[in-house]
């Protein structure tokens, strides 16, 4: 199964894998970002791999100077029961990654998250919204250098 | 005729007879009005907020607001050990507090390379299916007390109940349970709780099949959740929907059975799937399932192995609180996993289990250290609550809490 994900991937998108990873029984493949709505869109169509179901989406946030964030993708094929990982790298200077939302209607609401927690913009998507936090809230909670205690004034009270 | 008006009933006529009648309507149906249902509303499961746009009493459209009950668990779980977010867990998903506990555990297991004995791993699935009927025992009476039967709501909460007084003996507390711990549990099942739970086994099925005879053989209930919250299997899949929802709209999958966890590829249970769609195959597949918990119950109860409930591994595991009291090892390693965590090697792992509501997840990034660098809950009912507004569309605004209703929300976890 890994290797034909890591064949498939490789033979329509030559150079867009950077590293492959297992780890527990559990394959990480980190690919470049401009690729990852288009290598999503093959995974789901492939008749053999047929991911399905996207079970999960989420941003990290590293702290380091280059390559910042990741974005992961926790996909699975509902017909090989099988669960893959994908990553992407996104930089600080520039928090635009492609939607998957035209792949799998439910990356909506879990870009919706990364974007209130970490500020990554998904370029296409059809309401980029925070979800959780209020639409005033100029903070992005999950990252690093948000304090755990919070930021004194950040939320404003209701006023008349 | 357009001279001034002179008495009364000429006043009239001249009114009728001026009165401007070359205003028109594009659609005289244009009336769409929006409201607001929630947060605070009974029958919305807790804070959740829905705006919905109405044309007369059909649903044009819904909005689902979310966020009344965030509580930022994640930036929590950043800034503690992985022991101490376990309690954390049973505010999740409220009403099966235990098979959180489970599935966090399961996740930095893991993470740690660390295997439970035989013992533990049974206790834990009879945690889960504990939780699933809890969980299940309250769904069924209020989704049918939304639909207007409230019978079945007591009767549901008295089962539940006796859940709970379950719970109160293994775990020593009714609600927020926190039993599971890195590689093991707070503590042994004892015969008291054992023989509990047969009891309660035995006269579970007669409650069960009373609760269901009295939905199901009444024409009004029926009627109502027939043909309501339809939602395609394939949209069932691509909005990312799992647990009953997924196996109403006539997908075979149940994480039990196909990533096996635990011990459950030992046990011998069937996954119900009904082909559907709507309100009512997801009632019949919840009834199915608690038919099917009982069954694992029994055979878990049956197969229950003698031996201990916590591996040998003091670096990882918190010793006894009474062995630290007296004993020099026990009172160091209970020093050093307090206060500098179980610091399981870098990587990173997700893992899944089937809970009440449909894939509970956590993924987990570990930099070596006793905090989690990351932790990630994938929850259920914020994914399921996603597929709400094409449920309801096209439908009667009476039908939103049924539909509700069967989705199961719960906005502790949806929020997080």
């Amino acid at each position: 199964m890994k290797d034909s994900i890591v064949q498939k991937i490789t033979a329509q998108f030559p150079s867009s894998i950077v590293s492959v990873n297992e780890y527990r029984g559990e394959l990480t493949i980190l690919v470049k970002k401009q690729d990852i709505a288009k290598i999503c869109s093959m995974l789901k169509g492939d008749n053999d791999l047929c991911f399905d179901s996207m079970r999960d989406l989420c941003g990290a946030d590293y702290h380091r100077p280059d390559e910042r964030f990741e974005v992961i993708y926790n996909l699975y094929s509902l017909k090989n029961h099988f669960r893959l990982r994908l990553k992407v790298r996104v930089e600080e200077q520039d928090l635009h990654v492609p939607t998957v939302t035209g792949v799998w209607k439910t990356a909506n609401w879990h870009e919706r998250e990364t974007y209130d927690m970490f500020g990554i913009l998904f370029d296409g998507h059809p309401d980029m919204r925070r979800i959780y936090m209020p639409e005033q809230f100029e903070h992005f909670p999950l990252r690093k250098d948000f304090p755990l205690m919070g930021i004194p004034g950040s939320l404003s009270l209701p006023h008349k | 005729m357009n001279s001034a008006p002179i008495d009364s009933k000429d006043k009239i006529l001249y009114a009728l007879e001026n009165q401007d009648t070359t205003v028109t309507f594009d659609d005289p149906l244009e009336n769409e009005m929006v409201l607001n249902m929630g947060p605070q509303h009974p029958a919305t499961h807790g804070v959740l907020r829905l705006l919905v746009r109405l044309d007369g009493e059909t649903i044009v459209s819904t909005v689902p607001d979310l966020g009344y009950l965030h509580r930022g668990y994640e930036k929590l779980a950043e800034n503690m050990s992985y022991h101490e977010f376990i309690p954390h867990t049973d505010r999740l998903d409220y009403l099966s507090p235990l098979a959180n506990n489970v599935a966090y555990v399961l996740a930095v297991e893991k993470l740690a390379g660390i295997e439970v004995t035989p013992r533990a791993q049974y206790i834990r699935v009879i945690c889960c299916e504990l939780a699933r009927l809890a969980s299940h025992l309250v769904w069924i009476g209020t989704m049918a007390m939304d639909v207007g039967a409230v019978t079945v709501l007591l009767w549901g909460f008295r089962e539940r109940e006796k859940i709970q007084d379950i719970w109160d003996l293994l775990t020593g507390v009714r609600f927020t349970t926190s039993f599971t711990r890195v590689g093991g549990l707070a503590q042994d099942i004892s015969p008291e709780t054992i023989s509990a739970i047969k009891t309660f086994l035995e006269q579970f099925p007669a409650s069960l099949d009373e609760c269901e005879n009295v939905l199901i053989k009444n024409r009004i209930f029926i009627d109502r959740c027939e043909g309501i919250g339809y939602l395609s299997k394939e949209d069932t899949i691509d909005y990312g929907v799992t647990g009953p929802l997924l196996r109403a709209a006539g997908v075979d999958h149940d994480l039990r059975r196909d990533q096996p966890y635990l011990v459950y590829d030992q046990l011998e249970f069937d996954v119900p799937v009904y082909y559907d769609c709507d309100v009512l195959s997801r009632f019949y597949v919840r009834i199915a399932e608690m038919r099917e918990s009982y069954r694992i119950l029994r055979q878990a109860l049956d197969r229950l192995p003698s031996g201990l409930i916590n591996t040998g591994n003091p670096k990882r595991i918190l010793p006894k609180k009474e062995r630290t009291y007296g004993k020099m090892e026990e009172l160091i390693h209970d020093f050093m996993l307090v206060n500098f965590g179980i610091n399981p090697p870098i990587g990173e792992v997700y893992q899944a289990i089937e809970a009440s509501k449909g894939e509970l997840g956590f993924y987990l990034v570990s930099h070596g250290e006793g905090y989690p660098w990351r932790l990630k809950i994938r929850s259920p009912s914020f994914v399921n609550l996603q597929a709400l507004p094409p449920m309801l569309k096209g439908g009667m605004i009476s039908d939103v809490v049924a539909v509700i209703g069967s989705v199961d929300p719960v906005m502790g976890e949806a929020d997080k």
